[in-house]
């Protein structure tokens, strides 16, 4: 396992390629996503807060 | 068989559909990254010229080809929201720039990983990867220009005007820079993809192709969550998004 | 149509020659910038004139995108350019005449100056005329090019900064074939090639950019 995950000698820089790039793919949807959240539930809060003082 | 596309041109109706959309685009890149990974690492022979680490190109080539088609379809849909006004289209355009700008990144970041090994340098000013940084730079002012403009609609605009250019210079600016580096031939180091790619066999292609197409399902996913994020932000005041909310409450 | 061509023209230049400090504003930072490459690489002539073409174009290219910001901005703040839009001249034909303006002001007195850098750096002189056709060719179609962004950033926060970001990655094709005539006259071959090179990348920037800049006008004023 410890081998097959040093490749060769070239370990750092595959892990370093596809860590990075996972490091990216994993972040940008979670960020995305939590940010479409937040400004959904802060307009319904709002249209919510409307409709109470109506 | 006729659908009414443009009945999906109006953000009231993209809204949900785009919901639905980075679903199924999600779903679906988890499944082929998987196999495009299990393929690249453990299907894929060992290269016998480069050893382990030719397996970066498994990220860098799928990277590298999803930068320059994001910006060429950003720059599609800019050319769509100028001429013919639509709101979604631009909304498209500035929902496509953070992505490609990452994935532009990541082949920067992957290509220096696989020169360090290959050539022993971290970076060489070869045609190819002074242009992809080019594209980095071209993604970072279409999103500067965007972010600089308070108005939305002239913003959507302005940086429509920008893509186009970029589009019309980007051929110019590749040859252009080949052409430098033809001049510049200093450091004698060959780009041996070109050796990976003639005989590369079926199995290497096939892999890369998995994965660029994991990639590019991800974008999709991605892109179409970032347009309903705009989409809200825009159309806020907008009755239908008040009467989508309270359904939901 | 010429007429309103030759009228804008003039109308910028008796503008710029009543602010002649701007005019040698721009021509001082080119050749200040010139003059710092020596202290900061060191005086080896061998050095230096492997690198003149290179600096003296990169900061060709650093004082023509500073002078962008007065390219419309003026006419921007006292009401001038909506005039200029509604006016019944097409407004791809007034940028063109305002640009030719631009670079007369900004673009030509670094023309002039580049030999007299050149000659600092050590520069034969088959080089030195390269330097100046190069920039002759060259600088115009940086004010075209820069036209555009200078239009999208018209009354942005922080436009100055963003013109470069935008402009910049546009000029490389320009640097690379500017400085490359002077470095392969310096290496004993011709020229025409890279001329021919810049001469068509002038002409598509005199067809296209005008066009694109008026876009960009209409966008920022509107």
């Amino acid at each position: 396992m410890a081998e097959w995950f040093a490749m060769n000698g070239h370990g750092l820089y595959i892990w370093g390629s596809f860590g990075m790039a996972a490091i990216f793919m994993i972040a940008e949807p979670i960020l995305v996503r939590n940010s479409h959240r937040t400004l959904r539930a802060r307009m319904s809060r709002m249209i919510r807060m409307n409709a109470g003082s109506e | 068989m006729a659908i009414n596309w443009f009945k999906y041109s109006s953000p009231a109706t993209f809204y949900p559909l785009a919901g639905r959309l980075a679903v199924w685009f999600g779903i679906a890149s988890v499944l082929l990254l998987v196999v495009g990974l299990y393929m690249s690492f453990f299907v894929a022979p060992t290269d016998y010229k480069q050893g382990e680490g030719y397996r970066i190109i498994y990220i860098h080539v799928p990277a590298a080809w999803m930068s320059m088609f994001i910006y060429f379809v950003m720059a599609c849909w800019a050319a769509a929201g100028i001429i013919w006004r639509t709101r979604l289209s631009s909304m498209m355009a500035l929902a496509l720039a953070p992505t490609g700008a990452m994935f532009t990144f990541i082949a920067l970041w992957t290509g220096s990983l696989w020169g360090k090994p290959m050539w022993g340098t971290w970076w060489v000013w070869d045609a190819r990867i002074v242009s992809e940084l080019i594209l980095l730079f071209l993604f970072i002012g279409f999103m500067a220009l965007n972010s600089a403009i308070d108005d939305a609609r002239r913003a959507a605009r302005a940086s429509g005007v920008l893509a186009i250019v970029g589009i019309i210079n980007l051929p110019i600016i590749y040859y252009s820079v080949q052409w430098w580096n033809t001049l510049h031939q200093g450091a004698t180091i060959k780009f041996s993809t070109q050796g990976v790619q003639s005989e590369m066999s079926e199995i290497m292609l096939y892999s890369m192709l998995v994965m660029t197409f994991a990639c590019w399902f991800y974008t999709i996913a991605v892109v179409m969550t970032r347009v309903r994020r705009i989409i809200l932000e825009r159309e806020g005041n907008s009755t239908w998004v008040k009467e989508m909310l309270q359904e939901e409450r | 149509m010429f007429g309103a061509l030759k009228t804008v023209i003039l109308r910028d230049l008796t503008l710029a020659m009543r602010h002649r400090s701007d005019v040698l504003t721009t021509l001082f930072f080119f050749i200040i910038v010139v003059s710092l490459f020596p202290l900061g690489v060191g005086p080896e002539p061998e050095q230096l004139r492997a690198m003149a073409a290179g600096v003296v174009w990169v900061a060709a290219l650093l004082a023509t995108m500073l002078s962008l910001g007065r390219l419309f901005s003026d006419d921007y703040a006292d009401g001038t350019l909506e005039q200029l839009v509604l006016a019944p001249q097409p407004l791809s034909l007034i940028v063109l005449g305002k640009v030719i303006a631009h670079w007369m002001v900004a673009g030509l007195p670094l023309v002039i100056m580049a030999p007299l850098l050149g000659l600092q750096f050590g520069l034969s002189g088959d080089a030195l005329i390269a330097l100046m056709i190069s920039l002759l060719l060259g600088t115009p179609a940086l004010s075209l090019i820069g036209a555009i962004g200078a239009g999208l950033t018209l009354g942005v926060r922080g436009g100055g900064v963003l013109v470069s970001i935008l402009v910049l990655p546009l000029y490389i094709p320009v640097l690379i074939f500017g400085a490359g005539a002077v470095e392969s006259v310096s290496a004993g071959m011709g020229a025409e090639g890279h001329f021919a090179l810049m001469g068509a990348i002038l002409i598509m920037a005199l067809l296209l950019a005008p066009w694109g800049a008026a876009a960009a006008l209409r966008i920022s004023v509107e």
